[in-house]
């Protein structure tokens, strides 16, 4: 590109060590007026921190940022906003119980003579700003009554309402329908026209080869190589990203017809599911697909107990069973390893042995009783198993790297011996490689006889690992496919409702 | 969306004022009058000024237990000074009180900013040190009120435009505070680090600088009170307002503001610390022991957080379609 | 040990169950930190005064902490849930004015111990009723139940005092069992041994940490959190009912204003023996440490008629420097590397 000329931030030999991490080792970023630039590597590869580096949350050890090719110190959030750096993050950084208006302009609203906020001004800017982007709410709105899309237009609004020169964008479309991606889409192009530098973050290479004009690689917190996407294919890009061609290959497996181990009949909820039915078998994996907010997770959440179902039935091995706390369908054989690992999967502050075993306590203690030898046995038993990478198995499990958080939580429900397991996005946040091995276990775990429901957004997991897949849309069973019908566009267009007629299910 | 313009705890709240005031004017009419009703407010004051303080500091997710303790060595210190400086005019007095408070505030935020000590375990230590220092100066002794100058307890007590300074502090402080909250830029970033302290950081606000002026804002009034209430009651001894720091809880707790921060609102605090104004002022009225204050004041606190969060109970998700028709 | 399980799958990779030794673990733990302060004091205040070291003064400084330390064990694990109960000097205020009500009708002694402990026990599920089934914040509740058990307590009584409690009703406060050994020693030696086993040594006490750790992962893992929290406001309940019969045994009367502010020097004494006031670590040798350290500094410092509430400066100084000083030292270790 010799039009744009210089970029307009460019950081050279940037560095940030956290306690026994490095996380950013000399990489160097450069973002060019009026492109986007996507930084593209896998999870742990520096791209988080390098947003919260440009942004100013964390200062690099080493290295220098430069804008316009003035060296710049970007100590707090402030100095970013001032060098019109702003961002729209992963996760929504916004006030439930402020306005939008508010929102928009924490931290830099316009103020009146006396040092006051000026309101009025206030609400006219931030009515602006929604407008240009179309938003369909007012400012006055709390933001606790906006839905996650509109929370994100909120967020988009807030760094449009800083003067920016360079806007972030930290996967923006994880949490979006189809149609707010394509919305999200022309306003990057209407960004772009306007001459804004633009960093994009995404895992989905159709969306990187669809909009970004550049490239960086990092890997392992090293930058590996950046160019522009015109000069590159997606498998080149793959290549560069883990270090090797991959070609993911799902494991083999040979679906068998067996006894029926779970039935659910008509399990349904005031407002987040209805009439949800199916019939699981030994040895199954069943996937579970639908767009984000399906309602996947929260029936599997009834189903395990967290919340209770207002009708429905569900029976064991034929046999009704009353599963009203998460206590009682572990009785029952049913366990779940949630997608939320941090806050609902793993107990951090408790080491690795204690949380293995904390719900075979019953098994591994006398009258009541702690045995700690037992404990380590059976801990090091399904650590051994899961193949747990970790110093020793009395280390706090929170000082374990997401994929080894996992493994100890799949273990502590292996140690209870359920008969089905409820894995919610299962290879969520997890690096390609973990990946894999992930996807074997499952199928060794189904080979062993163990029943697997599996709820997944991944198009190419959900046909590779299961033997049936039931689509959800808004809270129902859109369809179930198996066979020949489990092709992505099935899944896609019953998942969106775009299916010619309407799936009744009986 | 109309609904939303009217704030509905705050409503309600003082519709269960209204309602005590009715149930005890059918007792005793007297009660009602004007004058009655501004020699209520008056007393519920030094209430009022520390439920505003300790409102900021709950906001930002912390809890101030030493404003009992700050207000009490605030007014002795103030009384000492007056004792051996009777020349001392009152806006120095209070100047050094609302500065001494605020100092006792800032050691409070400091160490909850600095050292990341959880707030409670801050306030419980300062607010045995505090008391414990009142007897340290005074030496156990009282402070009584002819060794005060008349202009040092006269202050609180003169009267303007028809009301005493000691209320039009508290009048001076709901308004301040209102302004504030809502029109400053401190207002509302004290809203949103309780509210959300992880987005608070993205948004280049300083969590921890925000609840340290919080505790600074609320020491200098307990300060403040110091005064106003030694020379109200024209005496200083190392107990003063004992205990005093669960009532100014209660008053926010009452009034609505979570515990859990980023939630509540001036208004709101001020009808808590007058609900329990009234309560206080009303027994005697209607012929119910004041014993029975302490009972009443906890079951209000039980009340209020129940029907708090009754009311802001978070539901499930929707994603059901109305529109769908149920199979 | 698990040499087998090595040459079993030659390919699995092994980890050790522990790195570090017990041994080496105690040494730089909080206990032992504590237990140093503790021994410095008894040193300290060995040389201040000449009176220390008389075993019937260190057997009567004992009253100082036992009655404190019983509720403070409960309140432990309460903390460590991640829960915390202010209500527990009230709880003692209307267990010493039931029992003292029930003196008036004639009560003897074991009806007045039962009466103690089952108004504790009642107060404590009246707290857990709020916290677990309705979701209420436990700080907040305590706060309402401080002021309206004490208030009840107030309303019974007024400005009166209960007294008249049976001659045989002082052994609680006022017995010995050995030579200098007190009632009330032997009982806080139970509770502490009770306690710890219970917290260190069973499925209960692990929760009780899973709980304050990660209440939510807690629940998904199977936990029943709501009861677990109600067996500790139960126990709490239960601990400050024992503490109102060694109280009101001891001070032979009941006022209303009995144990004014004690649940403030209980939250002390559990902070200051290491327990995490956000919950989810904790200790009750750590608890029973501190509570000789508290003992100890309001005993020497009462030799040296230092006034009580000067003592308070102490113990407040105390938990705040407890816990602020190695922060400083982390920090400045962090400056001088950096």
């Amino acid at each position: 590109m010799t039009e744009s000329g210089s970029p307009v931030v460019s950081m050279d030999a940037i560095t940030k060590t956290f306690p026994g991490v490095k996380a950013l080792d000399q990489v160097r970023l450069d973002l060019y007026p009026g492109q986007v630039t996507a930084l593209v590597g896998e999870n742990g590869a520096g791209k988080s921190t390098t947003v919260k580096i440009l942004t100013g949350i964390y200062r690099p050890d080493g290295g220098t940022i430069r804008i316009d090719g003035n060296p710049v110190d970007l100590t707090t959030p402030n100095d970013a906003a001032a060098s019109g750096i702003t961002a729209i993050h992963q996760e929504t950084v916004l006030f439930d119980e402020l306005s939008v208006a508010e929102n928009v302009f924490i931290g830099h609203a316009p103020r009146t003579r006396l040092g006051l906020i000026d309101r009025a001004e206030m609400h006219r800017a931030a009515a602006r700003l929604l407008d240009e982007i179309g938003a369909p709410f007012g400012t006055h709105t709390p933001l606790r009554e906006l839905g996650i899309a509109n929370k994100h237009l909120v967020a988009i609004a807030r760094a449009l309402s800083v003067d920016a020169r360079v806007v972030i964008m930290d996967e923006p479309t994880a949490a979006l329908s189809h149609k707010e991606i394509e919305e999200l889409y022309e306003l990057v192009e209407t960004l772009k026209a306007q001459g804004k530098a633009i960093l994009f973050i995404s895992h989905k290479f159709d969306e990187i080869f669809r909009i970004a004009d550049r490239y960086t690689v990092f890997r392992d917190g090293a930058f590996v190589a950046d160019g522009e996407i015109a000069d590159i294919d997606e498998n080149a890009l793959v290549k560069m990203m883990v270090g090797r061609a991959v070609d993911h290959i799902f494991p083999a497996r040979r679906p068998t017809v067996a006894e029926e181990v779970l039935q659910v009949v008509g399990y349904d909820h005031p407002t987040e599911f209805a009439d949800i039915g199916f019939r699981l078998h030994r040895g199954e994996i069943l996937g579970f697909y639908g767009l984000v907010g399906a309602g996947r997770s929260e029936f599997m959440q009834s189903l395990f107990g967290i919340t209770r179902p207002s009708k429905g039935v569900c029976k064991m091995n034929g046999k009704i069973r009353v599963i009203r706390s998460p206590a009682d369908a572990v009785a029952n054989g049913i366990v779940y390893v949630p997608e939320d690992r941090g806050k609902q999967g793993a107990i951090i502050g408790l080491p690795i042995f204690q949380n293995i075993t904390l719900p075979s306590l019953g098994r591994t203690s006398r009258n009541g009783f702690l045995q700690l030898a037992e404990e380590f046995k059976l801990a090091r038993e399904y650590s051994e198993r899961l193949d747990l990478r970790a110093a020793s198995l009395d280390q706090d499990v929170g000082n374990l790297s997401g994929g080894n958080q996992q493994k100890v939580v799949i273990a502590k429900w292996l140690a209870t011996q359920p008969q089905v397991i409820i894995l919610d996005e299962p290879t969520k946040g997890i690096d390609i490689g973990s990946k894999a091995a992930v996807h074997e276990f499952m199928a060794e775990l189904a080979a062993q006889g163990l029943s697997v429901i599996m709820v997944s957004s991944e198009i190419p997991e959900v046909i590779g690992m299961s033997d049936r897949v039931i689509v959800m849309r808004d809270g129902r069973i859109a369809a179930e496919l198996s066979g020949d019908d489990l092709r992505p566009e099935t899944l896609v267009r019953h998942a969106a409702g775009i299916s010619t007629p309407a799936p009744q299910e009986a | 969306m109309v609904s939303r313009l009217i704030p509905v705890r705050e409503a309600i709240l003082a519709g269960a004022i209204l309602v005590l005031l009715a149930l005890v004017a059918s007792r005793f009419a007297g009660f009602v009058a004007p004058a009655n009703l501004a020699n209520v407010f008056n007393d519920t004051a030094p209430l009022i000024i520390l439920a505003l303080g300790q409102m900021v500091v709950i906001l930002t997710r912390c809890i101030d237990l030493s404003v009992a303790a700050n207000l009490a060595l605030t007014g002795m210190t103030v009384a000492m000074i007056n004792v051996a400086m009777p020349g001392l005019p009152i806006p120095v007095i209070i100047a050094v009180a609302i500065a001494l408070g605020a100092v006792m505030g800032a050691i409070n935020g400091l160490l909850v900013w600095k050292l990341s000590i959880p707030p409670i375990v801050v306030t419980l230590g300062t607010m045995t040190i505090f008391r414990g220092t009142i007897f340290l100066i005074s030496d156990g002794k009282w402070v009584n009120a002819h060794e005060m100058s008349a202009a040092f307890t006269g202050f609180p007590r003169a009267a303007f435009l028809g009301l005493p300074v000691l209320s039009w502090a508290a009048i001076a402080t709901i308004l301040v505070f209102g302004v504030m909250m809502a029109r400053t830029p401190l207002g509302r970033s004290i809203f949103a680090v309780g509210g959300n302290p992880h987005a608070a950081v993205y948004a280049g606000i300083d969590v921890g600088r925000t609840q340290f002026l919080a505790f600074v804002i609320s020491g200098a009034l307990a300060g403040l009170t110091g005064y106003l209430w030694v020379a109200r009651y024209a005496v200083a001894y190392v107990d003063i307002a004992g205990g005093f720091e669960l009532e100014v809880v209660a008053a926010c707790v009452i009034g609505g503001i979570s515990i859990a921060g980023g939630i509540g609102s001036v208004g709101g605090a001020v009808l808590g610390a007058i609900f329990l104004g009234v309560v206080k002022n009303a027994l005697p009225v209607v012929d119910i022991s004041p014993f029975w204050q302490l009972a009443i004041s906890g079951s209000a606190i039980l009340i209020a957080v129940a029907f708090n969060a009754r009311a802001g109970k978070a539901r499930g998700r929707i994603i059901l379609k109305s529109t769908v028709a149920p199979t | 040990m698990s040499d087998s399980t090595l040459q079993a799958r030659p390919e699995t990779r092994h980890v050790p169950d522990r790195l570090n030794s017990r041994a080496f673990r105690t040494l730089r733990s909080w206990e032992s930190l504590l237990l140093a302060v503790a021994i410095a004091i008894f040193i300290v205040n060995s040389f201040a005064s000449p009176y220390f070291l008389n075993v019937w003064n260190l057997s009567d400084a004992t009253f100082n902490f036992t009655e404190k330390a019983m509720i403070a064990f409960a309140m432990a694990l309460l903390i460590i849930s991640g829960e915390i109960d202010l209500s527990v000097a009230s709880i003692i205020a209307l267990a010493s004015t039931a029992m003292g009500l029930a003196v008036q009708y004639g009560a003897g002694t074991p009806e007045l111990v039962v009466i103690g402990l089952a108004v504790g026990l009642l107060c404590g599920a009246f707290n857990a009723v709020f916290v677990t089934i309705m979701g209420l914040p436990s700080i907040v509740v305590t706060i309402g139940t401080m002021s309206l058990f004490r208030g009840i307590s107030y309303i019974i009584l007024g400005d009166d005092a209960f007294r008249g409690y049976p001659a045989s009703f002082a052994w609680f406060g006022q017995g010995y069992i050995y030579w200098v050994f007190t009632v009330e020693m032997l009982f806080f030696v139970i509770i502490a041994l009770a306690f710890g086993v219970l917290l260190h040594k069973t499925n209960f006490g692990r929760a009780v940490y899973a709980i304050g750790n990660n209440p939510t992962g807690a629940m998904f893992s199977g936990i029943r959190v709501q009861k677990v929290k109600f067996i500790l406001f139960l126990l709490t309940g239960l601990m400050s009912g024992a503490a109102a019969v060694f109280l009101t045994s001891r001070l032979g009367s009941t006022r209303p204003s009995i144990a004014t502010g004690m649940e403030l020097e209980v939250v002390t004494m559990v902070v200051l023996g290491g327990v995490n006031i956000l919950g989810g670590s904790g200790s009750i040798p750590g608890v029973v440490i501190a509570a000789f350290v508290m003992g100890l500094v309001t005993f020497g410092l009462g030799l040296l008629n230092v006034p009580g509430i000067v003592m308070s400066i102490f113990i407040g100084l105390l938990l705040i420097g407890v816990i602020a000083l190695p922060r400083l030292w982390t920090m400045a270790a962090n400056r001088r590397r950096g």
